[in-house]
């Protein structure tokens, strides 16, 4: 096929004759002279939204405010140089699209499609001058050329590809596993860290606490890991309702007293969670409505968590104040590919 | 003429009519309320000791939920060691007595009992158990309290249920955390100390009562926040303005595209 022969699929249905409809700009001289303002008016208009925008930054104060109705006290410069400026954009864009569709020429054309692969000649020329362009550089012939190019375009994209370590470090191993809480670290309150005492906490209570060297750990790290993966929550229940508990023997519960300590990570994706209803002792994320049972050992009643909220062992000290057992006893917050 | 002459008292009397009878009818409505005829059903010259007065309005208007001595009648819960805190708290906001039957007690606009009332009925409650008193004297002083630590507690202890800007929110199963923008000083320290409903207790001892008064203030703020003005849309963050923008912003779009596509006459 050559490209004189358009490539025509005698099945497809043939464009059929449509009488061309004549705009009122095409026949009229009076109606083109209208639309021709009409443009040049938006055009205009753009020029002088534009202008005006820029006076307004330029002699508005800076605190200025205006009443207007439905939006109330609103900033001058914020609002009308918006308005005016965004207008005037929207001016320049209406006229182009205006200008084509009533000016520009709008008569129905075909263009048929025609075949992509090039005619035999040309293919032909193409092969010849590729041959003779290979034989000329001598790449065939010259053996050490030829490998030595290959081996240093090969490794050309080594250094991309080792720059990828950087956005490490990896999480080294046991990282994600465990929490600065040890056997002994006091339980503090967030924001204030002050120490709490068992007593202090009433049936129904909820104490968002980290633990006490926090401080100090973030101050040597200079990042919010630490924090990231030990925020807890104290929550204090009637004994009785305590339905069950991650871990802990009879005589030396994970409770004390009825005061529970759950972590305040989300097992799904890692939201920090405090929404507790002390009623009905659950536990809601606010991201994707996981709900856990903090009375029955911290189980998924609802939602796409997949594991419970992980419990730590608490006690108290000598004077009174709440102290974890241990660490948690798995890892915190959303699953990971190492995690056993 | 002589007809429209004959009308026009009579409109004017039907005018007058319909202005006085709604004012008579709150003024009636009120003297029902305070001489007792009403809802809280107080005699109308009630007892001077609050504590026999109390007894009376609780004995009237809560006993047949809560029991006699606060013991509570399934499914309403126990009341004797809530405390005075707790029935300021809860019949200062209208939500008790309970109205309308839902997931959880909702706010009134108007509470249904006179301040001396619940004054009366929190006295008298406070003596059926061990319960926080009205925190009156702590609540004092919360203008001067320290905001920016305000702000860290509530971001840390509030926010997550009653949202950044004290808005309030979802919680399980219907239930809600209020918007906190209606609460006095004195109803938001007590809600934190009494838990009400499915919000949790904050001790005295774990949020002292200056970290409370600090919260206070900060929910003050709240109210006036520094504002650039523009419609706030309920000041919900990306949800309202999201929806604003898909249904105004992409129905804009869509009319531009359709006069785009428009062949020209």
């Amino acid at each position: 096929m050559t490209q004189d022969h358009p490539a025509i699929d005698p099945s497809r249905p043939q464009a059929a004759e449509v009488a061309h409809e004549w705009r009122a700009a095409d026949l009229d001289p009076v109606a083109e002279r209208r639309a021709e303002r009409q443009v040049a008016g938006l055009f205009g208009a753009a020029t002088l939204l534009i202008l005006a925008s820029v006076l307004i930054y330029g002699f508005t104060d800076y605190n200025a405010t205006v009443g207007v109705p439905l939006l109330g006290d609103v900033n001058v410069i914020n609002v009308f140089m918006g308005l005016t400026f965004g207008l005037g954009v929207f001016c320049i864009g209406a006229g182009a699209i205006h200008w084509a569709k009533k000016l520009m020429p709008d008569v129905e054309v075909v263009e048929d499609r025609h075949p992509l692969t090039s005619d035999e000649e040309a293919r032909a020329a193409f092969a010849e001058t590729f041959a003779a362009g290979v034989a000329d550089s001598g790449i065939l012939k010259r053996g050490i050329l030829r490998r030595s190019l290959l081996g240093a375009m090969a490794l050309f994209p080594l250094p991309l590809i080792v720059l990828l370590r950087d956005l490490g470090p990896a999480p080294t191993h046991g990282q994600l596993n465990h929490t600065i809480w040890r056997a002994g670290t006091r339980l503090v309150t967030d924001v204030t860290y002050l120490p709490i005492k068992a007593a202090d906490v009433p049936v129904g209570g909820l104490v968002n606490a980290v633990p006490e060297n926090l401080p100090q750990v973030e101050e040597q790290d200079g990042t919010l890991n630490a924090r990231a993966k030990s925020v807890i929550i104290v929550v204090r229940l009637n004994e009785r309702d305590i339905i069950a508990q991650q871990g802990g023997t009879p005589s030396a519960p994970w409770d004390y007293q009825g005061i529970l300590a759950y972590s305040k990570v989300c097992t799904h994706v890692g939201c920090p969670i405090s929404l507790y209803e002390q009623r009905t002792h659950h536990l809601l994320c606010p991201c994707h409505q996981s709900t856990f049972d903090l009375a029955d050992a911290g189980k998924v009643v609802f939602g796409p968590a997949a594991r419970n909220m992980p419990q730590l062992p608490i006690t108290v000290d000598a004077e009174g104040y709440l102290i974890a057992r241990s660490d948690f006893q798995q890892p915190v917050g959303p699953s990971f590919w190492e995690r056993a | 003429m002589q007809a429209r002459a004959f009308r026009r008292p009579a409109a004017a009397l039907l005018a007058v009519a319909f202005a006085v009878l709604p004012a008579t009818g709150a003024q009636a409505a009120d003297s029902a309320r305070t001489s007792g005829t009403g809802g809280s059903g107080s005699t109308t010259s009630h007892p001077s000791d609050p504590l026999v007065w109390g007894k009376l309005l609780y004995e009237e208007g809560c006993a047949s939920c809560h029991g006699l001595q606060g013991q509570g009648i399934a499914p309403s819960p126990a009341i004797k060691d809530s405390g005075a805190a707790a029935v300021d708290f809860e019949v200062s906001t209208g939500r008790m007595p309970l109205g309308t039957i839902a997931n959880q007690a909702l706010r009134r606009a108007h509470s249904l009992y006179t301040a001396e009332e619940t004054q009366a009925m929190a006295q008298y409650v406070a003596t059926l158990g061990n319960g926080p008193a009205i925190p009156t004297q702590q609540v004092q002083g919360w203008e001067n309290a320290d905001m920016a630590l305000g702000g860290q507690v509530f971001r840390t202890n509030c926010a997550q249920c009653h949202s950044f800007s004290g808005q309030g929110g979802a919680l399980t199963w219907g239930k809600q955390a209020p918007n906190l923008m209606k609460a006095t000083p004195t109803q938001i320290y007590e809600a934190m100390l009494v838990g009400p409903n499915n919000m949790p207790k904050f001790s005295d001892q774990t949020l002292p009562p200056a970290e409370k008064r600090a919260v206070i203030k900060y929910i003050e703020f709240l109210r006036q926040p520094d504002n650039p003005g523009g419609l706030d849309l309920g000041r919900l963050g990306p949800v309202s303005e999201g929806l604003f923008g898909w249904f105004g912003g992409f129905g804009i779009l869509v009319a531009i595209a359709i006069w785009i596509g428009v062949k020209a006459k």
